[in-house]
């Protein structure tokens, strides 16, 4: 059928534009965008992606091989490889009673202050959805403050407010007959405060993406439940948390990497004090690989990192390329 | 109002006891989350707000065994000799020309990154656009003792110094915000709908006129959030300075107050408090006059892309 | 101005061919609308004519010239997408003007091109506004202006009226029609809805699959289809498709439906058909418009058989019928005062002097 109609007209003309085969792949969509994305790549492979890998040769090395020196001219010496231990940071580590510490106070850390962010935030963002919309702008506004102050900042207004001698906090107990609380004295108290400013900085974070999902659920899905004679528990349980779900999951996702990684709260609160009761992977690795100069110990306790943050990371990318898919 | 009109029609009163006690149970839990709210917002404005009282004092108030809630004598004191103390200004303008720079950056990087990974498929674009959303996920307590060590080997090799020098920070902020911008860009970008594009190919741009005369205006609230993000990212980072610069006229605010106020000198928090307001002022006029902003580009992480 | 040109035209994406060799030649200020069911590559085709797509296989010249390896922006075309793709931080008149502004025009220039456009599509006062203070209608108007200050050698619209509410897109079917009577320049045009294609062009080409099922003039599509399935898809309601067997008789042939109808084939149509008697696989396709009631004189060609109906819909001027006969949903359109009823029996005429007879690889015979 096709050619049915089809004239018999002499082959139409011929304009010859073909450019030189640079100029062509210079032209060509895909080039261009390579290029536009070039910096990023550059980027990210030079200042992410090498460095990580980095790490994990840092790690295996001792403090005496990092000397550019060493680096540079005694490298394939047989004796020194001979020595050369690549889990030797690691072993010595284990034996170490503060990285255990360290160990059980980021874990206890992260997983307590995500654990109230999420459940602050969660609550927060009812009562802020729950009062008339012209007020919420201002409510809204206010109560993300602290996740706009840098952390650095805020966190000395804590440590001021936590200070042993002149602390605002036990002025008001004292004078309402309690004993006073050494806020950043006392391991406990120091992990408290830790925690509990934590929890200040991040809890905001998650009352605004809450809020944000709340605000997407279709309100014919709450009358529909309501007609269908749900109550006020069940509308939360049934229609809420799991129009919700993705979003909670990716926030208390994001926030266990941020967490876990944290390093400002502690370094300016506590400085890993006291006994090094309080210290952070991040904390400890900085004093150790920058302050302490053992540049390998530190590489090796940042990396401990790692494996935390890779199944979270996982976890996130899951949900991101399954909304992908969704759409 | 409905409740009104309803509970004034006398032909149905089993109506007007239910209705009374819905709205009832609506004034009660408008009542208790205000009450909360007040709560709430009590314990997150308090830091803040004690800076500021604390900032008022003079340091024979500060170390009288006063009330610390009250400010007897305020006085503006620190804040004079805070903004008349040359170190401060230093770390002051470190700061702001170091955000700047790594906004212009970062914008120059991720809007043609984004444009290329949204709209013009190369090879591995698909991989590099989750590389990126990988990229943002990994924190800066993980990098800074390679790239620490990166930039020692770098002097011995090449013979420039690039520790203890403000513009370290040029380098290395960009990690940080590079991935997010990008990221939240190529969601902006990608809600574009694909026909504005070849009507702009058709009328006769190039990729180069599409993005700057076409993408970048339609999503203009996009990179205003992008650039709030950059901006509060690098004017609030704390552990790349505190690791890479230490002499006292390289340091960013940050890092400054933190280093030099504090010297076990009670007497000093006056000071302190001061220096932290004043550093945290900048994100917070720019969060008061673009909040929609702030908070769009807050969520987009998550609910975009 | 200019004609366009498609010469075994293909698009393969990997393995799925799109358009499977399309050739077309579209003349000087003609009006052609390219139409089929989603996914039969009418969009593609339209696509590659304004160069978005590549081409993988054949030529496509505008105006003499093959724009195979031409830039969209080199091939002086204009486009109408459907859902309009105005800039939406520009006004009306930058809209309009940013074609020429990218390619540099003076400024006076543009103005009167803007001026000229905004008048022939009586939209002046917009000039100021931006999109998102118009309504449906009036970007419409817009995106076709946009495309008029060009002055391109050839118009492509891609379902510009799928967006319109149903009132609308009659209304703006008109105007395309008559900005096309002003302005003459040659316009491909692609729809699904076989309305449009009908009211607006002067020729149609009916897609199906990829592949160009006919090219020809409204009428001549409506009345001659050379397949089952533009004769299905040109015409609403659809054409009836009754499965059915010719038998030859003593003085010519019989559509036997079923065992109780059998209908004679006009004598005008005998020796056309002749030689497909006992064929299998045989259809019958009848329009709506060729069922009706009986009436008293009846012209020769016209054969009368009994039914039962299964609903009727009363449309005012006439009453459309539906009933099943050999398992196949059939529509008839009888006179309002006919006395059709849901599910009632009634006598029907068959026009045959209209029949069309299919054979089993949906050729029209």
């Amino acid at each position: 059928m096709a050619d049915a109609v089809l004239s018999s007209d002499p082959p139409a003309r011929r304009i010859i534009t073909r450019p030189n085969a640079v100029r062509r792949f210079f032209q060509r969509k895909s080039t261009i965008a390579f290029l536009m994305a070039l910096p990023l790549i550059i980027l990210i492979f030079g200042l992410v992606i090498y460095p990580a890998f980095y790490a994990v040769y840092l790690s295996t090395l001792r403090k005496s091989m990092t000397s550019v020196a060493w680096m540079r001219n005694c490298a394939w010496l047989p004796d020194v490889i001979c020595t050369y231990l690549p889990f030797g940071n690691m072993q010595f580590l284990f034996t170490r009673e503060t990285f255990w510490k360290v160990v059980y106070q980021s874990c206890l850390f992260a997983i307590t202050a995500v654990i109230f962010k999420a459940l602050l935030g969660f609550i927060l963002a009812h009562f802020v959805h729950n009062i008339p919309a012209k007020g919420q702008r201002k409510w809204r506004g206010m109560l993300l403050i602290p996740w706009v102050i840098p952390p650095a900042m805020s966190t000395l207004a804590w440590l001021w407010l936590f200070d042993p001698s002149y602390s605002a906090f036990n002025y008001v107990l004292t004078g309402a007959g309690f004993d006073r609380i050494p806020w950043t004295g006392d391991a406990n108290w120091a992990r408290f405060a830790v925690i509990l400013v934590n929890i200040w900085v991040g809890a905001p974070f998650f009352m605004i993406m809450y809020l944000a999902a709340l605000k997407s659920v279709p309100d014919q899905l709450y009358e529909a439940a309501a007609i269908d004679g749900a109550n006020w528990w069940q509308r939360i349980w049934y229609v809420t948390l799991p129009m919700m779900r993705n979003i909670i999951a990716i926030t208390a996702l994001f926030s266990t990497i941020v967490t876990f990684a944290n390093f400002d709260i502690v370094r300016v609160l506590t400085a890993g004090g006291p006994l090094d009761q309080t210290h952070l992977f991040a904390t400890w690795a900085f004093k150790l690989g920058i302050e302490g100069g053992d540049i390998p110990l530190g590489a090796s306790v940042s990396l401990f990192m790692v494996p935390i943050l890779a199944v979270a990371a996982i976890f996130i990318l899951r949900d991101i390329n399954q909304r992908g898919n969704e759409a | 109002m409905t409740a009104a009109t309803v509970t004034s029609n006398k032909g149905a009163p089993s109506r007007k006891t239910a209705y009374g006690s819905m709205s009832r149970d609506r004034t009660w839990a408008l009542r208790w989350s205000y009450f909360f709210l007040v709560i709430f917002a009590a314990f997150f404005l308090l830091p803040p707000i004690y800076m500021f009282i604390t900032s008022l004092k003079t340091s024979a108030e500060i170390s009288a065994a006063t009330n610390p809630w009250w400010v007897y004598n305020p006085t503006l004191a620190n804040y004079a000799e805070l903004l008349t103390k040359p170190e401060y200004l230093v770390f002051f303008r470190n700061s702001v020309v170091v955000s700047t720079f790594v906004v212009t950056i970062t914008m120059l990087i991720s809007i043609p990154a984004a444009f290329a990974l949204s709209r013009m498929r190369f090879w591995g674009s698909a991989t590099l656009a989750t590389g990126v959303f990988l990229t943002y996920l990994v924190p800066d307590t993980l990098l800074f003792i390679p790239l620490f060590k990166m930039f020692a080997v770098f002097h011995e090799v090449t013979g420039i110094q690039l520790l203890n020098r403000w513009w370290v920070l040029l380098v290395v902020y960009p990690t940080l915000t590079v991935p997010f911008c990008t990221w939240i860009m190529i969601g902006y970008f990608a809600s574009i709908p694909k026909e504005l594009d070849e009507a702009a190919i058709i009328d006769g741009a190039s990729w180069f006129q599409t993005l700057t005369r076409i993408f970048i205006p339609v999503a203009l609230p996009g990179i205003i959030a992008a650039t709030i993000f950059a901006f509060t990212v690098s004017w609030a980072q704390f552990l790349y300075p505190l690791a890479f610069t230490t002499s006292v006229d390289q340091l960013v605010l940050p890092v400054g107050i933190i280093t030099t106020l504090i010297r076990g000198d009670v007497f000093a928090w006056g000071q302190i408090m001061t220096g932290a307001l004043l550093g945290a002022l900048p994100p917070l006029i720019i969060y008061a006059f673009l909040m929609d902003y702030y908070i769009a580009g807050l969520t987009a992480g998550a609910t975009k892309g | 101005m200019a004609g366009v040109t498609l010469r075994n035209v293909f698009k393969r994406y990997g393995d799925v061919e799109a358009v499977r060799g399309i050739n077309l030649d579209i003349a000087d200020e003609e009006f052609v609308v390219l139409v089929g069911p989603s996914g039969c590559g009418k969009s593609t085709t339209l696509r590659m004519i304004a160069g978005l797509e590549d081409i993988s296989d054949g030529d496509i010249a505008i105006d003499g010239y093959v724009v195979n390896d031409v830039p969209p922006k080199d091939r002086d075309i204009a486009m109408v997408f459907q859902n309009y793709a105005l800039y939406p931080h520009m006004t009306v008149a930058e809209n309009m003007s940013f074609g020429l502004r990218l390619k540099r025009y003076p400024k006076a220039e543009i103005k009167s091109r803007v001026d000229e456009a905004a008048r022939i599509l009586d939209i002046r006062e917009l000039l100021e506004r931006k999109p998102k203070a118009l309504s449906g209608g009036q970007r419409q108007r817009v995106a076709m202006g946009r495309a008029i200050v060009r002055n391109p050698k050839v118009f492509l619209f891609d379902e510009p009226l799928s967006n319109l509410d149903a009132k609308l897109r009659v209304q703006m079917r008109t105007e395309i029609k008559k900005v096309h009577l002003k302005v003459r320049t040659t316009t491909v045009y692609v729809t699904h809805d076989q309305v449009e294609a009908m009211t607006l062009a002067d020729r149609v080409v009916v897609m199906n699959h990829g592949l160009i099922e006919q090219i020809g003039p409204p009428n001549e599509l409506y009345h001659h289809p050379r397949t089952r399935f533009v004769a299905g898809f040109i015409g609403s309601p659809a054409m009836n498709f009754i499965p059915a067997q010719l038998r030859a008789t003593a003085g010519g042939l019989d559509l036997v439906v079923s065992d109780s109808i059998v209908l004679p084939v006009p004598p005008a149509r005998v020796e056309r058909y002749k030689g497909f008697a006992g064929q299998a696989g045989l259809v019958l396709g009848l329009r709506p418009e060729h069922i009706t009631e009986t009436s008293a004189t009846m012209e020769p060609g016209v054969a009368p058989f009994a039914i039962t109906l299964d609903v009727i819909e009363p449309m005012g001027n006439e009453t459309l019928v539906y009933f099943t006969l050999a398992g196949e949903a059939l529509c008839g359109r009888v006179s309002p005062n006919a006395g059709a009823a849901d599910g009632q029996p009634m006598r029907l005429a068959a026009n045959l002097n209209h029949m069309h007879l299919i054979d089993a690889a949906g050729m029209v015979l």
